[in-house]
C-alpha cells in the first residue's frame, strides 16, 4: 500500500541560522525509516515517466521498490547499472527539472523525492557495502583522458572496467573538476568526490595532476606515447564578465576565482591555508545559478553581513536548482530581481564601495524563451556593498582547441562531437561533458563519458 | 620529479634553484612560466622558467624571499621536493626576425625573467645592450651571466655602490638621447619601473615588451584573477601573456590589484614566523 501523502518525507537539515557560519553539510539525509516511508510514495508506475526524466536512465521504480524492500544493497547496484556517480547525482542534479519533473505524484503534491532517495542509497552503501572491484585482465591498451570532471571521471571508470589502461592527466594538484573546485562542501562534502577518486585509482586508473596539457603535452604528443585513444573532459572553465566599467576594481571576483580560493585552497581556514580571499561586509552576487547561489552562500559564511544576489530577470526564470534558491533565502541571502548592473563604483584606493543597478521590465521572449529584461529608464540606484562576484556563465577554455590541429569547434569555443558516439573531427579523439555542451550538468557530463567510453570500446576493439 | 638539485643564494633575499622537471624541460621556453606549492596547504606560487636544459631534464628558478610563501621555499634544501610543480604556463614570447638591435632592461629579481629571452636573441645573433638594476651591489643578480649575453652591459644602483648611481631610466634616457636606435625594448621589473620604462620609450615610438606579475591562482585561465588591462581590453596574463605590449597596459591599475591582499599577507607571514619560532609544523 502506497503512502498517500502529498508532501515529501521531510529532509533532516542543519538550522538555516547554524548552518550559514559553517561549511558543513546542509542537508543531512534520511535514516532508514525515512527513506522506506518516502520509497512507499512510489506507485510503480507501468510506463515509468520519471525515468524519461533522467539524462541517464536509472531505472527509478526498480531501485524505488528495493528500498521499500529494505534491500538497500540491491537498490545501490540497480541505480549502479546506469549512473557511475549517485552519491554526488543525488546531491546535485535539478531533480525538479529532471526526473522529478515528470513522476505521476508530482500532478497531485509534490514528486517523489527521488534525489533524496538517490542519495540515500548512496551513502547507505558507503557506510554499510564493500566495493568489490574484480577487474578484467588488462588487454594492453592505453587510453589518455583529459580532465578530471565528472567526464573524465566517469570515462576512465568505464574503461579501466573493459580492461583499459587508462591514465587521467588533470591540470590542477586536485582531480575532481567542478566537483572539488567549484561545488561547496556544505553542498558536496569533499570526501565522497575523494571516494569517488580513490576507487578509481584501486581499479588501476592513474590521476596525474599538474598536467596542462596544451602546454606540457599536447593530444598529439598523447599518441605518439602509445595512448590510442584521446577523451577530452575539460569543462567549462573560463569565466565571462559583464564588460561594465570598474570590473577591474579590487574587491570583484569571477565566482570561479573566489569559489577556487574558498573550496580548493581552503581560504576560510587562513592563515593556516595562506591563500586570501576578502569578503565584505556586504556582498552582490550578480546572476541568477547554481554558480551564484553557490557564491553568496559561502560568501555569508565567511562573514559577510549582507548578501545580495542581482538578477536581471524574475525569480521564475531563475536556472539554479528550487532547492539552492530555497536554502538561500532560509539563510538570509536577500534576492534583488529585476536588477541589472550597470557600473561598479571604486573609493579612492581603487577598492569596490558600490554597485549601480537598474531596474528591469520582462518584455517578449527571446530565443531561449523567456521573457527578455528590459532596462527602466531612470531607475538607476546604488546598492553599496565591498565586495562583487560574478557568476554569469562560463565556456570552454580555449587551451585544447588552440593546440590540436583539426579539432573543430563551435564560434563559442565547444568541441564539435558525433552525438551519437562523442568522436570530434579528430580519429580517436573523443569529447564530453561541458567541454562539448559549455556550462551544464554533473549527470549530462556523466552521461556523455559514459558514452564515450562505449564508443571508444567499439572504436579499439574493432582496430 | 621535482627534487631540488642546487641551490644557490644570489643576494641577501633572492634565490636559485635548480629543478629535476625532465618533461617540462623539454618543452619551456622563454617567457614561460611555472606554479609552485611548497607544502600541502602551500599557495600557489607562480614563478618565471629563469633557465632549462632539456639535456639535463632542469629547470631553474630564482625568487625573492618577500612572504610567507616565498620564505617557506627558500628554506627547502638540496634533495627535498617540491610538493607541486606545474607548467610550462604562459605564452613563449616571440620576436619578429626584422628585430636586429634589443635594448633589455631588468629591475631587481625581474633580472631573472629577463634572462632567458636575453639569452635567446643573443643565441639567434641579436645585438643587445642591457640595463640591469638593484637597490645596492649585492641586489643587482645574474650579472656575469647578462654580461655573457650582452654586446654592452650597464648596471645601476640606487646607492651607487655598483655601476651608477641611479635608476636604470637614467640610462636609458642617456642611450636614446645620445641617439642609439632599438628595434625593441624589453622590460622586466617592479611594475613602477615598467611603467616608467614605457613612458620614456613611447617617446620614441620603440616597441617595449614588458612582463606583467599579477596575482594568480590557477594559472590556467579559469579563475581570471590575474587579468590586467591591455588596450581597454581585459587579458588573462597566465594564458593570454605574461608578457604584453608595455604601451597599452594600465600600470596604475595593475599596481592597485597586486596590493589587493597586502594585510592579510602580512598576517599569513607573521604566523609563520611565529610558527617557526616554536618549530611548529608550517616549518619547511
Ligand atoms: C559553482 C558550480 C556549481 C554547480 N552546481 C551544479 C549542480 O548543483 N548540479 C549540477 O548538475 N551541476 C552543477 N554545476 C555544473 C557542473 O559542475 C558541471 O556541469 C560539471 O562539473 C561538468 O563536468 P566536466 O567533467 O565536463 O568538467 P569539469 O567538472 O569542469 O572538469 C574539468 C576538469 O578538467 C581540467 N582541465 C581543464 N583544462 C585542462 C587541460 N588543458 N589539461 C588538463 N586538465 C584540464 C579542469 O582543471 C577540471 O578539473 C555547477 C558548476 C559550478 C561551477
Ligand atoms: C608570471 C609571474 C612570474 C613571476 N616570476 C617571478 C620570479 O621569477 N621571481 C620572483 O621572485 N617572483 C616572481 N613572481 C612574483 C611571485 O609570484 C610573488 O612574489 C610570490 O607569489 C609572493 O608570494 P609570498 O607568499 O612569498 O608573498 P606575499 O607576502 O603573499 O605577497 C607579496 C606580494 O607578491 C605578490 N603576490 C602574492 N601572491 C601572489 C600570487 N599568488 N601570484 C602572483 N603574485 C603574488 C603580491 O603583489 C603581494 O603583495 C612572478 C609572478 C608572476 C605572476
Ligand atoms: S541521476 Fe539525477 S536525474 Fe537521474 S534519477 Fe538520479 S537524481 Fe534523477
Ligand atoms: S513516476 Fe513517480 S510514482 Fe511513478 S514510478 Fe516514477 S517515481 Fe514512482
Ligand atoms: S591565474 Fe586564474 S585565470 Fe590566470
Ligand atoms: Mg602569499
Amino acid at each position: 500500500m502506497a503512502n498517500m501523502s502529498t508532501k515529501k518525507v521531510p529532509m533532516p537539515e542543519q538550522d538555516p541560522d547554524i548552518r550559514n557560519k559553517n561549511f558543513k553539510e546542509v542537508a543531512l539525509g534520511y535514516d532508514e525509516k525515512m527513506a522506506i516511508e518516502e520509497a512507499e510514495r512510489c506507485i510503480q508506475c507501468k510506463n515509468q515517466p520519471c525515468v524519461n526524466g533522467c539524462p541517464v536512465h536509472v531505472q527509478i521504480p526498480q531501485f524505488i521498490k528495493l528500498i521499500t524492500q529494505g534491500d538497500f544493497e540491491g537498490a545501490y547496484q540497480k541505480i549502479k547499472e546506469t549512473n557511475s556517480l549517485p552519491a554526488i547525482c543525488g546531491r546535485v542534479c535539478p531533480q525538479e527539472s529532471q526526473c522529478e519533473s515528470l513522476c505521476t505524484r508530482g500532478k497531485k503534491g509534490e514528486p517523489v523525492a527521488i534525489g533524496r532517495l538517490e542519495r540515500f542509497v548512496a551513502d547507505w552503501h558507503m557506510k554499510n557495502g564493500v566495493d568489490e572491484i574484480d577487474l578484467p585482465a588488462k588487454n594492453g591498451k592505453k587510453v589518455a583522458i583529459i580532465g578530471s570532471g565528472p567526464a573524465g571521471l566517469t570515462c576512465a571508470g568505464d574503461l579501466a572496467k573493459l580492461g583499459y589502461e587508462v591514465t587521467v592527466f588533470e591540470a590542477l594538484h586536485t582531480p575532481g573538476g567542478v566537483l572539488m573546485y567549484g561545488i561547496p562542501e556544505f553542498r558536496l562534502p569533499k570526501e565522497i568526490v575523494q571516494r569517488e577518486i580513490d576507487s578509481l585509482k584501486r581499479m588501476g586508473v592513474k590521476i596525474e595532476t599538474n598536467m596542462v596539457i596544451g602546454k606540457i603535452l599536447t593530444i598529439d604528443d598523447l599518441f605518439d606515447m602509445g595512448y590510442e585513444a584521446v577523451f577530452i573532459g575539460t569543462g567549462a572553465g573560463l569565466p565571462k564578465f559583464m564588460g561594465i566599467p570598474g570590473e577591474n576594481l579590487n574587491g570583484v571576483y569571477s565566482a570561479n576565482e573566489f569559489l577556487t580560493r574558498i573550496n580548493l585552497m581552503k581560504a576560510y581556514d587562513f592563515p593556516n591555508h595562506p591563500t586570501p580571499v576578502k569578503v565584505g561586509k556586504k556582498v552582490a552576487v550578480v546572476g541568477g545559478g547554481n554558480v551564484a547561489m553557490d557564491a553568496a552562500r559561502s560568501a555569508k559564511r565567511m562573514g559577510a553581513e549582507e548578501v545580495y544576489i542581482v538578477y536581471r530577470r524574475s525569480e521564475e526564470e531563475m536556472p539554479a536548482r528550487l532547492e539552492e534558491i530555497y536554502h538561500a533565502k532560509e539563510e538570509g541571502i536577500i534576492f534583488k530581481l529585476l536588477t541589472n548592473p550597470v557600473r561598479i563604483i571604486g573609493d579612492e584606493n581603487g577598492y569596490v564601495k558600490g554597485i549601480e543597478c537598474v531596474k528591469m521590465a520582462l518584455g517578449e521572449p527571446d530565443e531561449s524563451g523567456r521573457r527578455r529584461p528590459i532596462p527602466e529608464k531612470g531607475s538607476e540606484h546604488v546598492i553599496d556593498v565591498e565586495t562583487v562576484i560574478i557568476a554569469i556563465g562560463q565556456s570552454p577554455n580555449p587551451l585544447i582547441t588552440s593546440t590540436t590541429e583539426g579539432l573543430d569547434k563551435q564560434k563559442w569555443g565547444g568541441i564539435i562531437v558525433n552525438e551519437e558516439t562523442m568522436e570530434t573531427s579528430r580519429k580517436g579523439v573523443y569529447a564530453g561533458g561541458d567541454a562539448v555542451t559549455g556550462a551544464a550538468t554533473v549527470i549530462l557530463a556523466m552521461g556523455a563519458g559514459k558514452k564515450a567510453a562505449a564508443a571508444i570500446h567499439e572504436y579499439l576493439s574493432n582496430k | 620529479m621535482n627534487e631540488i638539485l642546487e641551490k644557490r643564494q644570489l643576494n641577501p633575499t633572492v634565490k636559485l634553484m635548480v629543478i629535476n622537471s625532465p618533461l617540462m624541460a623539454k618543452k619551456a621556453k622563454p617567457g614561460q612560466f611555472v606554479i609552485v606549492r611548497v607544502n600541502e596547504n602551500g599557495e600557489r606560487i607562480p614563478l618565471t622558467i629563469a633557465d632549462y636544459n632539456a639535456e639535463k631534464g632542469t629547470i631553474t628558478i630564482i625568487f625573492q624571499e618577500v612572504g610567507m610563501s616565498t620564505k617557506a621555499l627558500g628554506k627547502l634544501n638540496v634533495g627535498d621536493r617540491l610538493h607541486d610543480f606545474v607548467g610550462p604556463l604562459g605564452v613563449p614570447v616571440e620576436f619578429s626576425p626584422d628585430v636586429k638591435r634589443v635594448l633589455a632592461i631588468g629591475g631587481g629579481v625581474g633580472v631573472a625573467p629577463l634572462y632567458p629571452k636575453v639569452k635567446m636573441l643573443h643565441k639567434n645573433g641579436v645585438k643587445i645592450d642591457s640595463i640591469i638594476g638593484g637597490r645596492s651591489s649585492e641586489y643587482v643578480i645574474l650579472e656575469d651571466e647578462m654580461r655573457a649575453v650582452s654586446d654592452n652591459l650597464y648596471i645601476t644602483t640606487d646607492d651607487g655602490s655598483k655601476g651608477r648611481k641611479g635608476f636604470v631610466t637614467d640610462v636609458l634616457k642617456e642611450l636614446l638621447n645620445n641617439g642609439n636606435k632599438y628595434d625593441e625594448v624589453i622590460a622586466i621589473g617592479p611594475l613602477i619601473m615598467m611603467k616608467m620604462v614605457c613612458q620614456i620609450t613611447k617617446e620614441y615610438n620603440i616597441p617595449t615588451m614588458v612582463s606583467m606579475n599579477p596575482i594568480m591562482i590557477d594559472g590556467t585561465g579559469m579563475c581570471g584573477g590575474c587579468r590586467v588591462s591591455v588596450g581597454g581590453e581585459i587579458k588573462f596574463a597566465c594564458v593570454d601573456g605574461p608578457a604584453f605590449d608595455g604601451h597599452k597596459v594600465d600600470f596604475d591599475e595593475a599596481m592597485r590589484r597586486q596590493a589587493m591582499y597586502k594585510d592579510m599577507e602580512k598576517k599569513a607571514l607573521e604566523e609563520y614566523e611565529h610558527q617557526c619560532k616554536l618549530g611548529g609544523i608550517l616549518n619547511g
